[in-house]
Formats: C-alpha cells, sequence, structure tokens
C-alpha cells in the first residue's frame, strides 16, 4: 500500500495553493460586500423593472464569483464548457420562451 | 475490475470520469431549478398583483441564512485546498465547519417556516407562498443532500484518505462542487423571493 | 488561474485484460440481482422492458374490445376485474382512461426507453467502444433500481388507492390531473423514480462514451449506433428535470393545496374549488412538453441507431452519408429543445410565437429526413443478406417514413385545426413509435442475442413473428388516419360511437381491433423463441453475423471486463467490401 503521507509536491505546488487561497478570501469578502449591497438597493423600494435589473446582475456578479473561483470555472477543460453552454443556452430558452408564448397568446384569467 | 480514467486524468479530455460526471449531474440540476424558476416567472407575471418579497417573509433572518451560506463554501473550498496541501486534520476542521454551516443555514430556515404556519402561512394561501415554499423546500433538501456527502466524507469516507488520497481529495472536490452549486442557487433565489 | 497539481496518486491502475482481473466469486445475489455489470443490467433493464411493452399492450387490447364493440360486456375478463371497473362485464369510460393513461405511460417510460436506452445501450455501448464496463458501474446500477421502483409504483396505482390509476392521459394536463383520483399521485412519484433513473444513466452515458473509449476510437470513427445513445443521453439529461420540476408543483397542487396550475373561479361538478386560484393550465403544458417532445427523439434515436449497424452489416457495404448522419443526428438533438408548443398550437397560441415553432418544426424535420435518406440509399448496390434483424431493419424505413411524413400538417399550426386530439395523431406517432422505434428494437434483439447469449434466436419463428408484425401493425394504425380525418376525437372510451358524423368510419375501429389482437398473437412466436433459444439455439463464436465493430471481438457472452485483450480501433466502423480485402468485412477492431 502507498505511504499515505505521501509528501506533497516540490514547493510550487505549495505556493499554487496558496494563490488560490488568497483568491479565496477575496471572493469571499466580495460576496459579503455583494451581500450588503443588494439587500441595501432592496430598501428603495424601486420600481420593479429596475429592482428587478439591479438585483439580477449582483446575482450574476456573485454567481459568477462562485462558479469561476470556488468551482475552478476560470480554468475549467473545453469539455466543461461545451456542455454548460450548451446547458445556458436551453436554460435560457426555458426561461424566456413560455412567458413570451403565454403573453402573445390570448388566456383569460 | 478498475475503471480508467477514475482517479487519473484521460490525456485527451484532460478530466477525470468523476469531474465529468458531476458536471453532466449539475447541468440536469441547472435545468431543474430553471424550470421553477421559468414557473415564478409565468405565474409573477400572470398576476394582477403580487406582494414585495419583504412584505411576506423575514429579510433579516434570510441575509444571515445567505451569510451562513456563502461562508460554508469558503469553508468547502478550503477543505478541499487543505487536501491539496496534504494537511487532512485541517480538511476535517474545515469539512466540519461546512456540515455546521448547513445544519445553520437547516435551523434558520426551519424557524422561517414554523414562524410562518404559525401565522397561517402555508403553501396553499396564495401563489406567492406556494412557489416560495417549493423552490426553498426543494432547495432545503439539496442542502440536507449535501450535508449528507460532506458528512460521509467527513467519517467514514475518510479511510479513502489512507489508501488512495488522490481519489479521496478529487472526491472531496467533485462534492465541494455540488455544494457550490447549492450556494449558487441560494445567490439566485434569495433576491428573486426575498427582495423583489 | 492555472490548475493546481494534486497530491501524489497511487500508481495509476493501467487498462487490463478481462482474463487477469482476479475477483472472489461473487454470490448469487451480487452477481446476478444487484450486480454492477452493465450487461447484467442490460439484461435487467432489457427484460424489464419487454414485460411492461406485453403488459402495456395488453392494456390496450382490453381497451380495443370496447372500441370496436362499445357496451359490450368483455369476454371472459368482466368478471374477474370486479364491478368497481366493469360492471357486468362492459368498461365503465372511467376505466377506459384508466387504461389509456397507463398505455401510453407504460409503453413510453417503463417499455419503450428502458428496453431503448437502458438494455441496449447498456449492453450494446460500452463493448462497442472496447470499454470494459461503464464509467460508473455503481450509479448504473442504482438507476436499474429507480426504475424498478417507479414500475412498481406505477403498477401499485392499479389496485391501490381509490379511485383507480392515472386516468388524465399519458399528458396529465392540468386541472383535470390536479383534481383527479389518488393514482394520479402515484402517477407522479412513480414518474420521480423513472426520471432519477434516466438523468443517472444518461450522466453515465455520456461519461462513458467521452472516456472509455478503446485508443484509436475517434468520434468520426464511433459505431452510428454509440453517437445516437450518446444524443439521446444529452436529451435526457437535459429536457426531463423539467418535467420532475412540474410533477414536483403538481404534487404540491393535489397534496399541499396550492394552486400552481388551478385558475381562479374553477367549477368542478357544479362546486366552486375553494383553492386560492391564480395558476396557469399553460405552465404545465410548456413544462411538459419541454421533456416530451425530445422524450420522442429519445424514443426513436436509438432505434435508428440499430437500423443503421443491421443496415450495414446486412447490405456488405459502408453506410451512405455516415457523416451527413451524425451531424444531422446532433442538430436533431439541438433542435428537439426547441420545437415543443407545436403540441400547444390549441391553446389560444398567438400568431408571433405560432410562427418560430412552426419554423423550428419544419426545420427539424430535415435531419430526420436526411437520415432516413442515407440509410435507404445505403441499400443501393449492397448484397442484402434477409434475415431476420435484416427484415426488421428494412421495413422500419418506410415505417418511420410514414410515421414522420404524416407529421409534417401536425407540425403547421393552420392543419393542426382539424387534426389535432384526433385518431390522425395516434396513427402519426403510433406509426413512428410501433413499426418504428419497437421494429428496429425487434431487430436488435435478434442481432445481438447472439452475442447476450452465445446462441441465435430461431430464423423461422423470426420472419413468422415479423411478417405478421408488419402486416398486423398496419392493419391497427392506418385505418386510424381514415378515422382521424372524419373528426374522430382521441381518448373516447366508445372511440365516436356516440357522434353522428362518426358513423360512417367507426367500422375502421373494428379492423384496428381485430389487427391488434392478431398482434398480439404474433408476439407469441417471439416470446416463445426469446427463451426457448437460450438453450435450444444454434451456438455461435464471437462473429457470427461477420461484422465490423467492436462488440464483435469479445467472446459470446462476454465475461466480467468483456474483452481478452485490450481493444484498440484502427480504422472506420463499416470497413465492408473493401476492394483487394481477403473478406468482406475488415474489422475496426483487427489490426
Amino acid at each position: 500500500m502507498s505511504d499515505h503521507t505521501a509528501a506533497p509536491m516540490a514547493g510550487d505546488h505549495a505556493v499554487d495553493i496558496d494563490k488560490h487561497v488568497r483568491i479565496y478570501i477575496s471572493v469571499f469578502v466580495a460576496l459579503m460586500v455583494l451581500t450588503i449591497v443588494t439587500v441595501t438597493v432592496s430598501r428603495f423600494h424601486l420600481p420593479v423593472p429596475i429592482a428587478v435589473t439591479v438585483a439580477l446582475l449582483v446575482a450574476i456578479i456573485k454567481g459568477s464569483l462562485v462558479a469561476c473561483y470556488f468551482m475552478h470555472l476560470i480554468s475549467e477543460k473545453k469539455l466543461i464548457y461545451a456542455v454548460l453552454g450548451l446547458t445556458a443556452a436551453f436554460f435560457v430558452v426555458l426561461l424566456v420562451v413560455p412567458v413570451i408564448t403565454v403573453h402573445d397568446g390570448f388566456w383569460i384569467h | 475490475m478498475d475503471i480508467p480514467y477514475t482517479v487519473e486524468v484521460r490525456r485527451d479530455t484532460g478530466l477525470t470520469n468523476g469531474k465529468i460526471g458531476i458536471w453532466l449531474f449539475l447541468a440536469s440540476e441547472v435545468m431543474l431549478f430553471g424550470a421553477l424558476f421559468a414557473s415564478y416567472i409565468l405565474i409573477r407575471t400572470g398576476a394582477p398583483t403580487w406582494p414585495r418579497g419583504d412584505t411576506m417573509l423575514n429579510v433579516p433572518l434570510a441575509t444571515v441564512n445567505t451569510i451562513v451560506l456563502i461562508s460554508s463554501s469558503v469553508t468547502m473550498v478550503m477543505a478541499w485546498a487543505s487536501l491539496m496541501r496534504n494537511r487532512f486534520g485541517t480538511f476535517r476542521i474545515y469539512m466540519g465547519l461546512t456540515i455546521l454551516c448547513g445544519l445553520g443555514f437547516l435551523v434558520i430556515k426551519y424557524f422561517e417556516y414554523s414562524a410562518h404556519f404559525h401565522e397561517g402561512a402555508i403553501p396553499s394561501t396564495n401563489n406567492f407562498l406556494a412557489i416560495y415554499f417549493t423552490l426553498t423546500g426543494l432547495h432545503g433538501l439539496h442542502v440536507l443532500g449535501g450535508m449528507a456527502v460532506n458528512a460521509y466524507f467527513w467519517g467514514p469516507g475518510a479511510k479513502l484518505w489512507k489508501t488512495n488520497p488522490t481519489w479521496f481529495t478529487n472526491r472531496v472536490e467533485h462534492a465541494g462542487l455540488f455544494w457550490h452549486f447549492v450556494d449558487l442557487v441560494w445567490i439566485f433565489l434569495f433576491p428573486t423571493l426575498y427582495l423583489l | 488561474m492555472s490548475e493546481p497539481t494534486r497530491p501524489a496518486a497511487v500508481a495509476a491502475p493501467k487498462p487490463h485484460a478481462a482474463h487477469e482481473v482476479h475477483h472472489e466469486e461473487l454470490g448469487f445475489w451480487r452477481k446476478y440481482v444487484f450486480s454492477t455489470d452493465h450487461k447484467v443490467i442490460g439484461i435487467q433493464y432489457a427484460v424489464t422492458g419487454l414485460l411492461f411493452l406485453l403488459f402495456g399492450f395488453s392494456l390496450m387490447m382490453l381497451m380495443r374490445w370496447n372500441l370496436a364493440y362499445p357496451g359490450v360486456a368483455v369476454p371472459w375478463l368482466g368478471a374477474i376485474l370486479g364491478d368497481s371497473r366493469m360492471p357486468g362485464g362492459t368498461m365503465l369510460p372511467e376505466f377506459y382512461n384508466e387504461l389509456g393513461a397507463m398505455h401510453g405511460t407504460i409503453m413510453v417510460f417503463l417499455g419503450v426507453v428502458p428496453l431503448a436506452v437502458g438494455g441496449f445501450g447498456n449492453f450494446v455501448l460500452p463493448l462497442q467502444i472496447g470499454a470494459p464496463d461503464m464509467a460508473f458501474p455503481k450509479i448504473n446500477m442504482l438507476s436499474y433500481w429507480c426504475l424498478f421502483l417507479g414500475g412498481i409504483t406505477m403498477l401499485a396505482s392499479f389496485v391501490i388507492p381509490a379511485g383507480g390509476a392515472a386516468q388524465s392521459g399519458w399528458t396529465s394536463y392540468v386541472p383535470l390531473s390536479d383534481i383527479a383520483g389518488g393514482g394520479q399521485t402515484w402517477w407522479l412519484v412513480g414518474m420521480i423514480f423513472l426520471i432519477t433513473s434516466s438523468l443517472l444513466g444518461a450522466l453515465n452515458f455520456i461519461t462513458t462514451t467521452i472516456q472509455l473509449r478503446a485508443k484509436g476510437l475517434t468520434f468520426m470513427r464511433f459505431p452510428f449506433f454509440v453517437w445516437a445513445q450518446f444524443v439521446t443521453a444529452f436529451l435526457l439529461l437535459l429536457a426531463f428535470p423539467p418535467l420532475e420540476a412540474a410533477g414536483v408543483m403538481q404534487l404540491m397542487d393535489r397534496v399541499a393545496g396550492t394552486s400552481f396550475f388551478l385558475p381562479s373561479g374553477l367549477v368542478v361538478s357544479g362546486q366552486a374549488l375553494t383553492n386560492a386560484g391564480g395558476g396557469n393550465p399553460l405552465l404545465w403544458q410548456h413544462l411538459f412538453w419541454f421533456l416530451a417532445h425530445p422524450e420522442v427523439y429519445v424514443l426513436i434515436l436509438p432505434a435508428m441507431g440499430i437500423v443503421a449497424e443491421i443496415i450495414a452489416n446486412n447490405t456488405r457495404k459502408p453506410l451512405w452519408g455516415y457523416r451527413s448522419m451524425v451531424y444531422s443526428l446532433v442538430f436533431l438533438g439541438f433542435m428537439s429543445f426547441i420545437v415543443w408548443a407545436h403540441h400547444m398550437f390549441m391553446t389560444g397560441m398567438g400568431t408571433a410565437m405560432a410562427a418560430f415553432f412552426q419554423t423550428t418544426t419544419m426545420i427539424i424535420s430535415i435531419p430526420s429526413v436526411v437520415i432516413l435518406t442515407s440509410l435507404i440509399i445505403s441499400l443501393w448496390g449492397g448484397s442484402i443478406r434477409f434475415n431476420t434483424p435484416m427484415l426488421f431493419a428494412l421495413a422500419f424505413l418506410p415505417m418511420f417514413g410514414i410515421g414522420g411524413l404524416t407529421g409534417l400538417p401536425l407540425g403547421l399550426n393552420i392543419t393542426d385545426i382539424p387534426l389535432h386530439d384526433t385518431y390522425y395523431v395516434i396513427a402519426h406517432f403510433h406509426y413512428v413509435v410501433a413499426p418504428g422505434t419497437i421494429f428496429g428494437l425487434m431487430a436488435g434483439i435478434y442481432y445481438w442475442y447472439p452475442k447476450a447469449t452465445g446462441r441465435r434466436m430461431n430464423e423461422l419463428l423470426g420472419k413468422i413473428h415479423f411478417a405478421g408484425s408488419l402486416v398486423c401493425m398496419n392493419i391497427v394504425f392506418m385505418p386510424m388516419f381514415i378515422v382521424g380525418l372524419a373528426g374522430v376525437s382521441r381518448r373516447l372510451a366508445d372511440g365516436g360511437a356516440s357522434y353522428d358524423f362518426a358513423q360512417p368510419v367507426l367500422h375502421w375501429n373494428v379492423w384496428s381491433s381485430w389487427g391488434a389482437w392478431t398482434l398480439g398473437l404474433f408476439q407469441l412466436p417471439f416470446i416463445f423463441n426469446f427463451f426457448w433459444s437460450i438453450w435450444n439455439g444454434e451456438k455461435v463464436t464471437e462473429n457470427p453475423w461477420e461484422a465490423t465493430t467492436i462488440e464483435w471481438s469479445a467472446p459470446s457472452p462476454p465475461p466480467h471486463g468483456n474483452f481478452l485483450g485490450v481493444p484498440e480501433a484502427y480504422r472506420g466502423p463499416y470497413e465492408y467490401s473493401v476492394p483487394g480485402a481477403p473478406k468482406d468485412f475488415w474489422p475496426q477492431y483487427e489490426v
């Protein structure tokens, strides 16, 4: 059986991780700040279309930070990007087409 | 028999089987929550009136929950980073914190739900509450599932570190991807339901 | 930021040959019941699928009595099924609806998909790409047992709750399904098991195809069957979750009293409902069809894959237009996600979105035509061997052609107006699925049976099965075009007998019914053959069909681990009749 205390790779491996950890902390701080921002903005009770746009924008930034850095998407392989790209396209279709279809049609509540 | 590329990556894709598997699973989860968000959009735009989130729900409590969940994402990725640095003890601590944060999230949700039920605000009351309970309920189930997986890797599953540390590290990474996804869903759920 | 290096791995295991593997002998339960071997799981799926196909078909044979002879007591069965369903032996309309909803559900989700994807996909795919098993064998086993639980739930719904099994069509349209009897809840729970099974299977297939293919097996050297399963897996992965979400919402409506799909002001049997209202029935339809349209491609693609393999093998020629077939397949898969509302033209859709969906629907017919035409052209100049698999594969071509062409008027909203929800629709989709897909699956069973069992099925019985099935399928479904064009709606317990306008075409119902019962009789030689041949079929070695794809290099049946050596692909999948070669086939796996 291999020795479970197999030594980590040479020095640059540990440095590599240190760089990652620094990024994780920065992302954490950014996420906290953005959370406070989005809650504060909501208290102004902006008109719905503007409120939705701002909230969505902030959520997209937060989500991107989690995806890119915590989930390492920023350095992922092409295959994963391809799968996620396809998924994103169908996600948009699902979010947008039914509501457009219903509102383009006749439906009496 | 041993399946190739379980632990080592395949050269032309640069990926292990597990990494592809978990991302495919997450892709399906995007479509699952996407359908619920699409339903929210359709129901809300078709409704003559729709209450503002803060008139129906407890924003301060949910903000705390948001902070709890984001923190748990950090501890989760730190748990994986600890394994990469060959520090099993530190991994145990961070993973334990992640599980505790998940528990905290669910406890706060329990208090939220209880308060609603107490006032007679149940799913059948109106469509706002219906979609609120369904979305947060399904999300809560995912938190529970993630916690179970994390608890497995914190506890009995940790034996694998001794026999195959790379495989264990990869599996923790995959569990982390699921956990981050749960956090990601909440990042969109929170403003949608509570702030708009 | 770049990807950090990982802790030292244990020495990576090299792919090794099956005979080098040393295992303790597994007990009966781990070897044959709770197995993680893709071949065992594939056979479990296939047998389960076939049993459910038989059961679902039996439901229809019962329904067809009332369609041919409305109000007449059913011979023999009336007494067994009791007064709550068949008082005095005559079928209650509510029971007819149960049979109808469950026939559709069972055939699609418990019959065809488990056989086509779970059965053929699981058994053949790893062998065809030269893999030792699926990427995630334990998840594979889990996916089968999810299917099993889903099947039990669906069957239980017939006997357990008050009000009978689901009765709102396989489409479970709201608000009817929201307020229907107890069996509908079981249907929803069953669907959640089945969807989970498919999702787990899909991610396994995709990962396996990409990662575990043999050395030298590039994507454009894949057998067409592999491509078909690969695209199908993506359809399952991304299209099923919205139906799962919709199922959860319908469960909430039924169990928690929500109004996701219940509009305000609904009155049932003279009583106003007391729910909150504000829901939208169209929401269910959008989410349902978002899955159910790609689902029909899930139903046809594996069969196209099977037919392609068998045609190449039995014409002793490469497939014509392989590359365009592959591109068409991928394009078809993508388009299948943006056509769904052609099932909803009659819901008050506006002209803009109707135009959108008609356009995408017309566009999606192009890749189907490319694939069908390529398969037909592949026959030209071939040395055709008319064995049983080839007969089924050949019949698939015109039958799918009829099914596909008759879909066109349904895909244009103006011509859909008189045809929507009539027997024309039933005829259209059954042509594609019954003498279409099911013929493809039958072809596949006769073709790969020797690989799975080491024995051939009997050819004479096979030809009888084929001839009888082909004739009867057409007797059942061709008249339905006439009945539908006359305006008779689907899902009528008496087949239209209570309508004056239907009287001139009602006699066709009798033809369809007798065709169906005779079709049932012609399955008996197949059922007998399937079991008899396990012990008495002519024994074969690895490659009885003299085929070129990698699965034919494994022993028949393959051992755990599949191959005696480590397979490698040296050329394309259909190198038949290569000029100057010693044999009329040059296998992909031979140096």
